[in-house]
């Protein structure tokens, strides 16, 4: 039987053969865009020489095989190409509001852990009654709204009507300076020794990071009801509580764990999904992150940041969904064995 | 007949899949018919009434009027026909593309091909849809059909995903050996012996996909690459009333509230089809 460091190299490997298709999908995707990528990137108003001359430079006159790979000699370098809009190189701009990002990703993926398995534990406990009811009903209307429309919401409420939460104007008030260590803005605010800063960071994240929350917690929390439903009918449960374990016990126990490894392996899913619907989530808040700046690239047909934040997205979501199943294999002796056969 | 009835009962025990019913059918007859219904037809395209702009909700606008001193009531109804169009085109394409593509991997399970196909279908689960989507809505003339397109490109796969599973489970199934040995050719095996197996399965998938494509498309739209003006979106009426908050809240509240109700109808009408049909949700 193999290891479980084997497992985990074999899907890197893997990960490794998905990337580089993904790579040449998004590249031809960006090659195919009507119109010339060399006028494109220096504007209509700069002489054909130039333009020429630029041409040579980026290859754009080779054939498309070719200048894949000059693109992915640099790609395995770090190196994405330059900007159009901001006039950098991608891979600067990707570290500078890549912190931003990640900050809204990482709250909005630990906000579902601990409300998901309240609600849906809750939901089993209370099953059939006012407060299933309420959680199953309101889960409902939630799942079927789009993150950008709670982002919306929240804009109207928390912004206009009820200011008790910054809603607009990026990660801090103005007046508050932290130098940047981790470029996550409440550490580095911790770090500096401004606690004052560090909540201020936390109430602007605390806004745009629930709308992105929002949506999965629900379906996470209904995941986690009806696998703990269903566990609660097994034998092992009804055997424990007939030789008088206390209820409590069986359901942290003997219930939980089992019923939460589904979740677990929902919530890397969700994670992925939680950056795309950060495009919307950032704009609207105006959030200086890296799913902003992708919107404007896209919008903006900048073809050398779009292929480097596709990418980034593609390498993130791939190791996340890694690191989700070994969690999983870890918790699940079951998952273990059937991913080793 | 009878087994229909049966379905029925067994459907309309849960009172919140008959709710989905309801808001399913309301949503797919006005988009057939709400144009010849709604106050104000002439309202859905390109009308200006600069006596009447940004009117409160009233008896006479039912949901307000926008800054062309349109009715938003009638617009929103007006977009039905693109949003339910955006659904069914999306599913129409990819179930069937993601489950010939499912049922040929799935079928040769182990040989190269299998490995050829499933990767492809991997290589495009590995990034989340609406990225690519966006990616290549952007790349396309912003319009209905580019976006239909975009999100088609990235929903394939979930079918194939399906059907690949349906079918390696089935492939060693002894009817499937007789059909071989009776040299049925591939076409037959596919057809009329996995399908029907699938198709239960397939189509509840349809119907719980129904109000994630619809949330796609208003996404997309919100972003600027769906239905253009004047035509009605309503992602492209809640972006555009996002800057008039919160005084004319009206703008964005009610095709905000419209998405919701036709997702959740088609939800809880696809929750309550997974039930009768005892699938699982996959």
């Amino acid at each position: 039987m193999p290891s479980l460091l084997m497992i985990i190299l074999r899907r890197l490997g893997w990960a490794l053969v998905v990337l580089l298709g993904l790579s040449m999908i998004i590249f031809s995707l960006m090659r195919i865009i009507p119109g010339d990528p060399a006028r494109l990137a220096l504007g209509p108003t700069v002489p054909e020489e130039i333009v020429e001359q630029y041409r040579e430079r980026m290859h754009y006159n080779e054939p498309l095989p070719i200048q894949y790979y000059y693109w992915i000699a640099g790609v395995v370098k770090g190196d994405f190409g330059k900007s159009t809009i901001t006039n950098r190189p991608v891979s600067k701009d990707i570290k500078e509001f890549i912190s931003a990002t990640a900050e809204l990703v990482i709250w909005a993926g630990i906000m579902p852990i601990f409300f998901a398995l309240l609600l849906g534990v809750l939901g089993a406990m209370y099953k059939n009654r006012w407060p299933d009811y309420l959680i199953r009903f309101s889960s409902y209307v939630i799942i079927a709204t789009p993150t950008f429309v709670w982002a919306v919401f929240f804009l109207l409420i928390f912004g206009y009507w009820l200011p008790i939460l910054p809603s607009i104007g990026g990660r801090l008030t103005m007046g508050f300076s932290v130098p940047s260590v981790t470029g996550l803005m409440i550490l580095d605010a911790f770090i500096d020794g401004q606690p004052a800063a560090a909540w201020d960071a936390f109430l602007h994240l605390s806004l745009p990071a629930l709308a992105l929350a929002l949506p999965h917690t629900m379906q996470e929390a209904r995941i986690t009801r009806s696998y703990m439903i269903e566990n609660e009918g097994k034998d092992y449960i009804t055997m424990i509580t007939s030789q008088g374990v206390p209820r409590n016990v069986i359901n942290r126990l003997f219930l939980l764990k089992p019923s939460v490894i589904p979740t677990i392996s929902i919530m890397g899913l969700d994670i992925a999904s939680i950056f795309a619907n950060a495009f919307l989530v950032e704009t609207i808040f105006n959030w200086p992150g890296i799913s902003r700046y992708a919107l404007k690239a896209i919008l903006g047909k900048d073809i050398n940041a779009v292929c480097g934040v596709v990418m980034l997205f593609g390498v993130i979501f791939i190791l996340t969904n890694i690191l989700v199943d070994i969690v999983a294999m870890i918790l699940d002796p079951r998952i273990r064995q059937s991913r080793s056969k | 007949m009878e087994a229909l009835k049966r379905n029925w009962y067994k459907f309309s025990e849960s009172k919140i899949s008959v709710v989905g019913l309801v808001l399913a059918v309301t949503f797919i007859f006005l988009a057939f018919f709400g144009k010849y219904l709604v106050p104000y037809p002439e309202h859905i395209g390109s009308y200006v009434d600069f006596t009447k702009t940004s009117l409160a909700p009233s008896s006479k606008y039912l949901c307000g009027t926008d800054v062309m001193g349109r009715d938003i009531f009638s617009r929103i109804i007006g977009s039905f026909r693109n949003t339910l169009m955006m659904g069914v085109i999306v599913l129409l394409i990819s179930a069937p593309v993601g489950f010939i593509v499912g049922v040929i991997a799935g079928y040769h399970k182990g040989k190269p091909i299998d490995t050829i196909l499933m990767r492809i279908t991997d290589i495009f689960l590995s990034i989340p849809p609406l990225i690519l989507a966006l990616a290549i809505a952007s790349v396309l003339e912003p319009n209905l059909t580019n976006s239909m397109l975009a999100v088609t490109v990235m929903w394939w796969p979930w079918y194939a995903r399906l059907s690949y599973g349906v079918t390696s489970s089935l492939r060693t199934e002894n009817y499937i050996i007789y059909a071989e040995l009776a040299g049925a050719k591939l076409p037959h095996i596919i057809f009329k012996e996995i399908l029907p197996n699938c198709l239960s399965a397939i189509l509840t998938k349809m119907t719980l996909d129904m109000g994630y494509v619809i949330i796609m498309g208003a996404t997309l739209s919100f972003a600027g690459m769906g239905e253009q003006a004047p035509k009605p979106a309503l992602g492209s009426m809640i972006s555009s009333g996002v800057k008039y908050m919160p005084a004319q809240w009206w703008f964005t509240i009610f095709p905000a509230i419209a998405i919701m109700l036709i997702v959740l109808g088609f939800n809880l009408l696809g929750d309550g089809i997974s039930n009768m049909l005892g699938t699982e949700e996959i």
